[in-house]
């Protein structure tokens, strides 16, 4: 290392060269590596149990029956009805339960965060159904609202709508106050406040809420689907355990599991694009 | 007379002890560039506070060119310690937000934003995004949109209180060159000693228990900054240490007796 000495009455200053910056540990990149190694390993315990007889199939069928199945169910259907219509109909009752919910919710938020009236007004209805389980209030909208589309959609929606409002809600409370009088020593009026500060600012809070509503919207599915349903995944794993087609029953949780965790990796990077300064510096 | 005037102003906010603010009075004339200094808890946030209309004082007046200030407006431009900026609009529409509330024409705000970076030295930064700046370009994104505003007064909440000794040297100096250019009036709050004593035109030192002004002194150092004296010359010089030392005794000398009283 090079230094060098300088001498100033009595005190001495010594230069010395920085030291070498030390290499970056090892990434996200090794998580993702250990993460499908444990996936495999999962694979092959349950192909090896399988194979070796330990387990009737009617219990556990091996992986490549699964396999067998979807290439049946998505080419000749279960149930008078192929795998895409059924996620199809899955799909379009979320979509439209989230659509909703997302239409209602982020305005319901915003009021119980801004107005006291209003928190206390909504905050305890909220409160009182959120922790209920949508089957135990299954039977009361079947009754008001038949057994239509209208109340699956209706239970689905109820399911996303209380984390969605609740996140809004807590994102426009936790509005930076700064913010708020930088915005109002600009002369923003109280309507701008909302529109250009305020509601932004809780852009994060919102879309942590859709991902948290979605994932409860897509649990209550099969509740959903208990009634009277003709077609949805829900329905088809429903149907196929009462006949005992394990095969069917496995290959539908699979694939609910898959498409929820594509729809968290889709709305994650959702976020990540319309709010990229989260998580950033401030 | 045209100044900013705060008349034998009290506060003493709801349920807390004591009094935040007694009876201050502080005129901001123009062309001057008035600090307050004290220790935390002397009352020269809640002083900025009450300029700035964020708050309402329970006695006295302030007034702004005669006319009494009742809230937050435009006419006063802040500056905050942690920037404020908005994160999801890039450099050149956090400045020119103030000209957007007021409904100004698009091309109207990009150019006054242009002119107002180019002030600050950032003239080539206005399609950049606010959270990739350094601590210290944000500062000059903040001072450049409380001035995009035109305000007839800016108000400094300890702007450059959480960045390093190299930067913030570079942005008082950058504030006096402003100051200097543009002409405003400045009202500045820190509690760095060096730093009220290097930009102030007009230095008050405030004290807590009750918050208070205990002196009052002129001084001319930022004024030869801004008239091109460099910086190191002047924080050297004897005249320049023999104030900081004073001040530093006088804002000392309040922490001890406060101490003294509290043994007895």
């Amino acid at each position: 290392m090079n230094s060098a000495e300088l001498t100033l009455g009595k005190h001495v200053f010594i230069t010395a060269e920085a030291a070498q910056p030390t290499p970056p540990e090892a990434g996200p990149r090794s998580a993702l590596r250990i993460s499908l190694l444990t996936l495999a390993g999962v694979l092959l315990l349950w192909w090896g149990v399988c194979a070796s007889g330990l387990i009737a199939p009617l219990f556990l069928p091996p992986p490549q029956a699964i396999v067998a199945k979807l290439w049946l169910t998505a080419t000749r259907g279960y149930m008078d009805a192929t795998l895409w219509q059924h996620l199809g109909a899955s799909a379009f009752r979320i979509v439209t339960a989230l659509v909703a919910a997302v239409l209602f919710a982020v305005p319901v938020g915003i009021a119980i965060g801004l107005s006291r009236t209003a928190r206390g007004v909504l905050d305890p209805l909220i409160e009182f159904y959120r922790p209920i389980p949508p089957l135990a209030y299954l039977p009361l909208i079947v009754i008001w609202f038949g057994i239509g589309e209208l109340s699956k959609v209706l239970l689905i929606y109820l399911a996303i709508f209380a984390p969605i409002a609740i996140a809004t809600a807590t994102g426009v409370r936790n509005v930076d106050p700064t913010r708020l009088r930088a915005a109002q020593s600009l002369g923003a009026s109280r309507w701008q406040l909302i529109r250009h500060v305020i509601v932004p600012s809780a852009q994060p809070d919102i879309l942590t809420g859709v991902r948290i509503g979605l994932g409860t919207g897509w649990s209550t599915l099969v509740a959903a689907e208990l009634v009277a349903a003709t077609r949805g995944l829900g329905f088809m794993v429903q149907s196929a355990a009462q006949f005992l087609v394990t095969d069917v029953v496995v290959l539908g949780i699979i694939v609910i599991a898959v498409i929820a965790f594509t729809l968290e990796l889709g709305l994650r990077a959702l976020q990540r694009r319309l709010v990229p300064w989260q998580g950033q510096s401030r | 007379m045209s100044s900013l005037i705060v008349d034998r102003v009290s506060v003493r906010y709801p349920g807390a002890q004591g009094t935040a603010l007694s009876d201050v009075s502080l005129t901001v004339p123009p062309e001057s560039l008035v600090v307050a200094l004290g220790p935390s808890g002397c009352g020269k946030t809640t002083l900025l506070n009450l300029i700035a209309g964020f708050i309402k004082p329970t006695s006295g007046t302030i007034t702004l060119d005669a006319e009494p200030v009742t809230g937050p407006g435009a006419e006063r431009g802040v500056v905050f310690q942690d920037d404020a900026l908005l994160p999801w609009l890039n450099v050149g529409d956090n400045v020119a937000f103030g000209l957007r509330l007021r409904g100004v024409r698009q091309r109207e705000r990009e150019a006054r934003a242009r002119e107002v970076l180019q002030l600050v030295d950032l003239a080539d930064h206005a399609g950049h995004k606010v959270w990739q700046l350094s601590g210290g370009m944000r500062q000059r994104v903040g001072l450049a949109r409380a001035l995009a505003a035109n305000p007839q007064v800016l108000l400094m909440d300890e702007p450059f209180g959480a960045l390093d000794a190299f930067i913030r040297e570079q942005m008082q100096a950058l504030l006096l060159r402003i100051w200097r250019e543009t002409g405003k009036r400045v009202f500045l709050i820190t509690h760095d000693i060096e730093e009220a004593v290097f930009l102030a035109t007009d230095l008050v030192l405030m004290s807590p228990g009750p918050g208070r002004i205990v002196e009052r002194l002129q001084l001319d150092f930022g004024r030869r900054h801004a008239a091109g004296e460099p910086v190191r010359s002047i924080k050297a010089e004897p005249d320049f240490i023999a104030v900081r030392e004073h001040v530093l005794a006088r804002v000392f000398a309040h922490r001890t007796n406060r101490a003294e009283g509290a043994i007895a």
